[in-house]
C-alpha cells in the first residue's frame, strides 16, 4: 500500500490541501526545534562554565519561552488542521463510494455484499482518522525534520554529523526489508484472527444446539484450545515482526549513544565548546523520531487507508461502466405522462429470446425468454424457486442488461445494468414502474420518509390512504421511525409498507406494477385486503405479479410459468406454459 | 451502561472500586497477570533508558566540559552505551510478553464467556436475538484483550518512568522535582480527564451526528434496489451530503475549542524545561546544584515528558476496557433460566421407551404475560403427535419447557416409560433430561465444520455406515456426494452454500442420528417454498416411524399419518369442538378427535 494514493488524492481534495498545510508547519517546526535547541544550549552552557547567573541569561530565557510558546502554538494549529480535514476527507470518499456504487446498480451492489461495503463506507472509513491526524503529519515531518536538522548539525559538528548521516538512510532501508516479509506474515496473522472470531461466533450462535445433543461444554476446552494454537503461532511470527522494531530502535538509540560519547571525548580534548556539544545533543534524538514514529503511525493507518483505497476503486469503476455504456434512458414519468397532466396509460411489456446470466455463473437465470404482456393486462408469473422470476424483473427494472434479446415498456426499450446517466451524478428521473421486492427494504428513517420514496409529493393525507388501503394499521403516526432498514417492523408489516409505498408509485402516475411474493408472511385476511387493492388496480396498471398463493394467482388474467433454466426439456424458445 | 456506571459512582471509594467491571473481571485473568506485569515492567526499563540516555549523556558532557581526565568518564560512557542498547532490547521484551499476555488473554476470556453463556442458551440468550447484536458482543470480547494491551502496560510502564524521572531531578534539585512532578500530573492525568469531560458535550452531539451518516450510509447501500426502482437516489445523496456537513461543522467546534488534551502536554513540558532553568541557575550558582548536573535536572524533564506520551491513548484504551468489561460482566450476571436439582435429590429415569406427560403447564417469562396457561397433554411412548397453532400461541415455549431450557412456573412434565414410571423433569439435570429428549430446535445451526462434523454433533461415535444410513433416510446423501469434497465439504460461514431445505434435512438427520427417547422437532420445514415443505415432510414421516415424536408446525396440512393433533391458542389447548378451553388432559384419542372435526 502506497503511503499516499495518488488517485485518494485526486478525489479527496480536502487532502491537498491538508498536505500543503502540513507541509508549512512542518518547515516551522524544523527551525523552531534547531532555535530550541541552540536556546537551551545558549542557557545552560554559560552557567556550568562561567558560571553565569540568572540575570545574564536572563534575554536567552526569555526568547526561548517565546520558541517554546510558538510550539505550543504549531502544535494547536496543526491539530486543529487535522480534526478538519479527517472529518471533511472522510465525507468525501464517503460520498465518492456510495455515489459510485449506486451508479454500479443493486446487482452489482448485490454481488459485492453490501454488508462490506457498508463497513467500508463507515467504520472503514472511520478508521481514516489515525491515517489523517496522525500518520500524514508524522509522514510529512518524517521528509522535512531530519534534512533541516541534520544539516545545523552539520554546520556544528561534522563528526556527529557524519555518524547520524550514516545510520539515518539505514532505517527505511531496514523498514523496507524487515518491514515486507513480516508485514506479510503479520497481515495472515491478522486474518487468522478474524477467521477465529468467526469460529467463536459460530459457537456461540450455535449454543442452543449445542446443549441440545450434550456438546456445549466440550467447546469450551476447544476454544481454549485452538485460541492458545493461534496464540502459538502468532507469537512466532511476532518474534521476527518485532525483530525490525528491535533493529530500528538499536540503530537509532545506540547513534545518538555514540554520538554523545564522541562529543564527550572530544570536549575532553577541547576540541569542542560545551554549547555546541549539547546543541548536537538535543538535535541528534530529533533526526531519528519522525522517522520511528512515522512507521508506528502507519499500521494504526492501514485499516482506514484500505477502505479509502476501496472507495476510489468503486468510483473509478463506476466511471467506466458509465462510459462505456451511456445509452438508454428507462422510461420515467416524464415519457409515460402525457404533457398535460392526464392519467398515463399502461404499457405494453415485452421480451424478446432474453438470455441473462450473472456473472461468474455457468447456467443461464434466464435462458431465451419470450413473453408479451398487453397494456393492463394483470399476469401471474409462476414457476419453482430459481425458475428466473426474481431476475426478470430484474431485467424489467433495468438493473441487469441481458446478454441477449430486447426488453420494451411502452415502446421504450429498457437499458441495462450499470448505466445510469453519463456525467457524475445519478439519475435524478423518476422511473415508472413501481416495485414490491420478495424481501423489501425499507430506506428512509421514518414511515413518512419510506412511504414518499414512491410520491416525493404527496402529502400526509396521500399517504395515510396508502397505508390504509393497504391495511397497514399497526402504524400509528407517519412519524413512527422505521428502526435500522425496518427492524422495527415484523416481515409481514414490511412486505404491507412496501405495497403502500409501490401504491403511491402507482397513484403518481407509474403505470407498471411488479409485484414478487405481495402476500407472503401475510394471514389470510390481509391477502384478501391485497386482492382487493389488485383488483382495484386492474386496468390502471400493467401488472407482473410472482405468487404462491393461490388466491392472488386467480385474480391474473393469465398464469404463465418460467421453469428453471437447464431443465428445460428439448430446444426452442421456452416460451413459457400458459395455464 | 453509562448509567450503570454512574449508579455504582454513588458507593464508597471501595465498593465502587469492587464493583468496577474491570476490576470484577480480573481475578479471571490471573493466568495472565503476571505476563501483563513483566511485560508493563520491561515497557517501564525501554521508557527508563531513553530518560537514562539523555541524562546521563547530559551528565557526560557537562564533566566532558571541565576537562577531567577521561578514565573519570568511564562509567558515565559505559552507561550511555548500555541504555542506548537496552532499550531496544528492553523494548522487544515488552512487546512479545504483552502480546502473549494479551493472546492469553483472549483464550481465558473467550472460554469464560463461553462457559457462563452456556447454561443461559437459548432463553438467556434472548437479548442477543435481535440482529447482529450476538456478533458485536463477541467481537467486543475479542476486542477487549487488544484494548488492554494497549491500555494496562502502556499505562504502568509511562506512570513506573514519570516518577523516577521526578525521583531523579528531585534527588539533584528538590524543587525541580516538585515542579515536575506537578507538570507531569497536570500533561499524563488532569489534561486527558479535562479533555475526556470537555469533550463529552460536543462528542455527544459529533457522535449522534456520526451515527446517523453511519445509518444513512447503510440504509442507502441496502435499500439501494428500492432507491433506484424508485429514483429516489439523489435526493437520499443530497440528504447524506447535508448530515455529513453538520457533523463537519460539530466536529471541528468540539474538537479544536477544548484541544486540552492535545496542547497541555506541550505547554507543560515547555513549562518544566523553563522552570528547571530558572531554578536551577540560581542553585549552581548558590552551589546546591553541582554544575555538572544543570543539563541533567534542564534535559530529564524533554525525556520525561516523551516517555509520558504515550498515557491519554492508554487512558482512553483502559476507559474502553472498562465499557467491554461491563458488557461481558453482565452477561456474566445473568440468571440462570433453570434451576438445576441439587446432588442428593436427583430423581432415576425410568427404563425402556418413554413417552411425555404435560400437566397443567403454565409459564411466563420474567413479569410478562402467561405464555403457557394450562396447558395438559399426553404423548404415549412410541406415538407420534403434532402441536400445530398460530405464531405466538406457546409452541416453542412448550418446546422449550420439555427441553428444560426454560422451568415451568407451574404443572409439570413427566417422563413415562411403557410400565407407567415416571420422573418430572424438574427433578432430572438438565443435561440427562435432553439426553432423552432432543432433535431439531428452532434455531438449528449450521456450523463452520465439513458436513460429517456437522452431522456427528447428533453422535460423535457414529460409524460412515451409521451416517450414510441416516443421510440416505432424509435424502441428503445425493446431495452431499455431489458436493466437492463430498462428507468433508465445509459448511456454514465461508464454505458451501446450503439451500433452506439441506439445511432443514441436515437438522433432521442430526437429530436421527442422536436418536433420542423423544424427538421433538420445531418446524423443521420452516422457510422452505411449500413443494420443498411437502417433501421435507413426507421424508421426516417416514424416517420417524415407531418413534416417540412431537412435532411442532405451523400448517395444519399433511398431518394425517400422526396418531394425533393438537392445537394450541392462546397458551391454551383448543378443544376439538368449540372454543372453551378443555381441563382434561387430551389423550390420543381425543386429540384424533380434533382431526376427525378438522377434516
Amino acid at each position: 500500500m502506497k503511503p499516499v494514493d495518488a488517485a485518494v488524492v485526486r478525489r479527496a481534495p480536502a487532502l491537498r490541501g491538508y498536505l500543503v498545510h502540513l507541509g508549512g508547519l512542518a518547515v516551522v517546526s524544523a527551525v523552531l526545534i534547531v532555535a530550541q535547541a541552540s536556546l537551551l544550549a545558549a542557557a545552560i552552557a554559560p552557567v556550568v562554565v562561567s558560571d553565569a547567573g540568572l540575570g545574564q541569561q536572563s534575554h536567552v530565557l526569555l526568547a526561548l519561552a517565546g520558541v517554546l510558546a510558538a510550539r505550543v502554538l504549531i502544535g494547536w494549529l496543526g491539530a486543529r488542521a487535522g480534526v478538519r480535514a479527517s472529518v471533511k476527507v472522510r465525507a468525501e470518499l464517503r460520498s465518492v463510494l456510495l455515489a459510485g456504487a449506486l451508479r454500479r446498480g443493486p446487482a452489482w451492489l448485490a454481488n459485492e455484499k453490501p454488508g462490506e461495503l457498508a463497513v467500508a463506507a463507515t467504520s472503514g472509513l472511520d478508521a481514516l482518522d489515525g491515517y489523517v491526524t496522525r500518520y500524514l503529519p508524522q509522514l510529512v515531518l518524517a521528509t522535512v525534520l531530519p534534512v533541516v536538522l541534520l544539516a545545523r548539525v552539520a554546520v556544528a559538528d561534522l563528526t556527529a554529523a557524519t555518524i547520524l548521516a550514516v545510520t539515518l538512510p539505514l532505517i527505511p532501508v531496514f523498514m523496507v526489508l524487515i518491514g515486507y516479509s513480516a508485514q506479510a506474515k503479520m497481515q495472515s496473522q491478522w486474518v487468522l484472527l478474524g477467521r477465529l472470531s468467526g469460529h467463536f461466533l459460530d459457537i456461540v450462535e450455535g449454543l442452543p444446539t449445542l446443549r441440545v445433543f450434550g456438546r456445549a461444554k466440550a467447546q469450551v476446552e476447544a476454544v481454549r484450545r485452538v485460541t492458545d494454537r493461534y496464540r502459538r503461532e502468532t507469537l512466532a511470527t511476532l518474534r521476527i515482526a518485532f525483530l525490525s522494531a528491535l533493529v530500528l530502535e538499536l540503530l537509532a538509540t545506540l547513534s545518538v549513544a555514540l554520538v554523545a560519547v564522541s562529543i564527550g571525548l572530544r570536549l575532553v580534548q577541547g576540541h569542542l565548546d560545551l554549547a555546541t556539544a549539547l546543541l548536537v545533543l538535543l538535535l541528534a534524538p530529533e533526526i531519528y523520531l519522525p522517522l520511528r514514529a512515522v512507521g508506528m503511525a502507519f499500521h494504526a493507518s492501514a485499516d482506514g487507508l484500505e477502505s479509502a483505497t476501496r472507495a476510489v476503486s468503486v468510483a473509478a469503476d463506476a466511471d467506466n461502466v458509465a462510459a462505456i455504456t451511456g445509452a438508454g434512458e428507462p422510461a420515467t414519468m416524464a415519457t409515460t405522462a402525457t404533457a398535460a397532466g392526464k392519467p398515463a396509460e399502461p404499457p405494453a411489456v415485452s421480451l424478446h429470446h432474453v438470455q441473462f446470466t450473472y456473472p461468474g455463473r455457468t447456467v443461464p437465470a434466464l435462458d431465451d425468454v419470450s413473453l408479451t404482456i398487453s397494456p393492463g393486462e394483470m399476469l401471474a408469473l409462476t414457476g419453482r424457486s430459481g425458475a428466473g422470476k426474481s431476475t426478470l424483473f430484474s431485467v424489467l427494472l433495468g438493473f441487469v442488461r441481458p446478454d441477449v434479446g430486447d426488453v420494451e415498456v411502452g415502446g421504450h426499450s429498457v437499458p441495462g445494468g450499470d448505466s445510469v446517466s453519463d456525467g457524475d451524478s445519478v439519475s435524478r428521473e423518476r422511473p415508472a414502474t413501481a416495485w414490491v421486492p420478495q424481501q423489501p427494504r425499507l430506506p428512509g428513517r421514518t414511515v413518512a420518509e419510506v412511504l414518499r420514496l414512491g410520491d416525493p409529493r404527496a402529502g400526509d393525507a396521500q399517504l395515510r390512504d396508502a397505508l390504509a388501503d393497504v391495511g397497514a394499521d399497526f402504524v400509528a403516526s407517519l412519524d413512527d421511525e422505521v428502526g435500522s432498514d425496518g427492524t422495527r417492523f415484523s416481515t409481514g408489516q414490511r412486505r404491507r409498507l412496501a405495497l403502500a409505498r409501490a401504491l403511491l408509485h402507482v397513484r403518481a402516475g407509474a403505470r407498471l406494477l411488479l409485484l414478487d411474493e405481495p402476500s407472503e408472511g401475510l394471514d389470510p385476511a390481509a391477502e384478501a385486503g391485497v386482492a382487493e387493492l389488485l383488483e382495484h388496480l386492474r386496468g390502471t396498471a400493467t401488472v407482473l405479479l410472482v405468487t404462491h398463493s393461490t388466491a392472488l394467482a386467480r385474480l391474473a388474467d393469465r398464469r404463465v410459468e418460467l421453469s428453471p433454466a437447464g431443465a428445460r426439456p428439448t430446444a426452442g424458445p421456452r416460451a413459457v406454459v400458459q395455464a | 451502561m453509562s448509567k450503570g456506571a454512574s449508579l455504582t459512582a454513588r458507593g464508597g471509594p471501595v465498593t465502587r472500586l469492587r464493583r468496577d467491571p474491570l476490576v470484577r473481571l480480573l481475578p479471571h485473568l490471573r493466568p495472565v497477570a503476571g505476563r501483563l506485569l513483566l511485560g508493563s515492567l520491561a515497557g517501564a526499563g525501554a521508557l527508563g533508558c531513553g530518560v537514562g540516555l539523555l541524562a546521563t549523556s547530559a551528565w557526560l558532557i557537562s564533566r566532558a566540559a571541565q576537562h577531567p581526565p577521561v578514565l573519570f568518564l568511564m562509567v558515565a560512557i559505559v552507561a550511555v552505551r548500555a541504555f542506548g542498547l537496552f532499550r531496544g532490547v528492553l523494548r522487544y521484551v515488552d512487546r512479545l510478553v504483552s502480546h502473549d499476555a494479551a493472546l492469553r488473554a483472549l483464550g481465558e476470556l473467550r472460554a469464560l464467556v463461553l462457559e457462563r453463556l452456556e447454561p443461559l442458551a437459548p432463553a438467556g440468550l434472548e437479548q442477543f436475538r435481535r440482529g447482529d447484536l450476538l456478533a458485536r458482543f463477541t467481537a467486543h470480547v475479542d476486542a477487549l484483550q487488544e484494548q488492554l494491551l494497549r491500555g494496562v502496560g502502556p499505562a504502568l510502564s509511562a506512570s513506573i518512568v514519570g516518577l523516577g524521572s521526578v525521583a531523579l531531578v528531585g534527588v539533584l534539585l528538590p524543587a525541580a522535582g516538585v515542579v515536575l512532578l506537578m507538570l507531569l500530573l497536570l500533561a499524563g492525568v488532569a489534561a486527558p480527564l479535562a479533555g475526556a469531560r470537555l469533550g463529552r458535550a460536543g462528542g455527544e452531539r459529533v457522535a449522534a451526528l456520526r451515527r446517523q451518516v453511519d445509518a444513512d450510509a447503510v440504509d442507502l447501500l441496502e435499500g439501494a434496489a428500492e432507491l433506484r426502482a424508485f429514483g429516489g437516489e439523489v435526493q437520499r445523496l443530497d440528504g447524506l451530503s447535508a448530515v455529513e456537513e453538520q457533523l463537519q461543522h460539530a466536529a471541528t467546534r468540539f474538537r479544536t475549542s477544548p484541544a486540552v488534551a492535545d496542547i497541555v502536554p506541550l505547554f507543560a513540558s515547555a513549562a518544566a524545561v523553563l522552570a528547571s532553568l530558572v531554578l536551577g541557575i540560581p542553585a549552581v550558582r548558590d552551589g546546591s546544584l553541582g554544575p555538572t548536573c544543570l543539563a541533567v535536572v534542564v534535559l530529564t524533564p524533554l525525556a520525561a515528558f516523551e516517555a509520558i506520551a504515550g498515557l491519554p491513548a492508554a487512558w482512553q484504551a483502559l476507559g474502553r476496557s472498562r465499557a467491554l468489561a461491563a458488557e461481558i460482566v453482565e452477561v456474566l450476571d445473568a440468571p440462570s433460566p433453570v434451576r438445576e436439582p441439587a446432588e442428593g435429590s436427583q430423581a432415576e429415569l425410568p427404563a425402556g421407551p418413554l413417552g411425555v406427560r404435560v400437566s397443567h403447564a403454565v409459564l411466563r417469562y420474567g413479569d410478562g404475560p402467561d405464555v403457557l396457561r394450562d396447558v395438559s397433554l399426553h404423548v404415549p411412548a412410541g406415538s407420534r403427535v403434532a402441536v400445530i397453532g398460530p405464531s405466538g400461541s406457546g409452541k416453542s415455549s412448550l418446546l422449550a419447557a420439555l427441553l428444560r431450557f426454560r422451568d415451568l412456573s407451574s404443572g409439570s412434565v413427566l417422563l413415562e416409560s411403557a410400565g407407567g414410571t415416571a420422573a418430572d423433569i424438574a427433578t432430572l439435570p438438565s443435561q440427562q433430561v435432553r439426553q432423552s429428549v432432543s432433535g431439531v430446535t428452532a434455531d438449528a445451526h449450521v456450523f463452520a465444520a465439513t458436513v460429517r462434523q456437522n452431522l456427528l454433533l447428533g453422535k460423535p461415535s457414529a460409524t460412515d455406515d451409521e451416517i450414510d444410513a441416516v443421510a440416505r433416510k432424509v435424502r441428503l446423501l445425493e446431495w452431499i456426494r455431489s458436493l466437492p469434497q463430498g462428507w468433508e465439504t465445509p459448511l456454514g460461514t465461508g464454505g458451501a452454500t446450503v439451500s433452506g431445505g439441506q439445511r432443514s434435512r441436515l437438522a433432521l438427520a442430526r437429530a436421527l442420528l442422536a436418536d433420542p427417547q423423544v424427538l421433538v422437532l420445531d418446524e423443521p420445514t420452516a422457510h422452505l417454498d411449500p413443494a420443498t415443505e411437502d417433501e421435507v415432510m413426507a421424508d421426516l414421516l417416514a424416517a420417524t416411524r415407531g418413534r416417540t415424536v412431537l412435532l411442532v408446525t405451523h400448517r395444519p396440512t399433511g398431518l394425517s399419518k400422526l396418531d394425533a393433533v393438537v392445537e394450541l391458542e392462546a397458551g391454551r389447548v383448543r378443544a376439538p369442538d368449540g372454543d372453551t378451553p378443555n381441563d382434561d388432559a387430551p389423550t390420543v384419542a381425543g386429540a384424533v378427535a380434533v382431526l376427525a372435526a378438522a377434516g
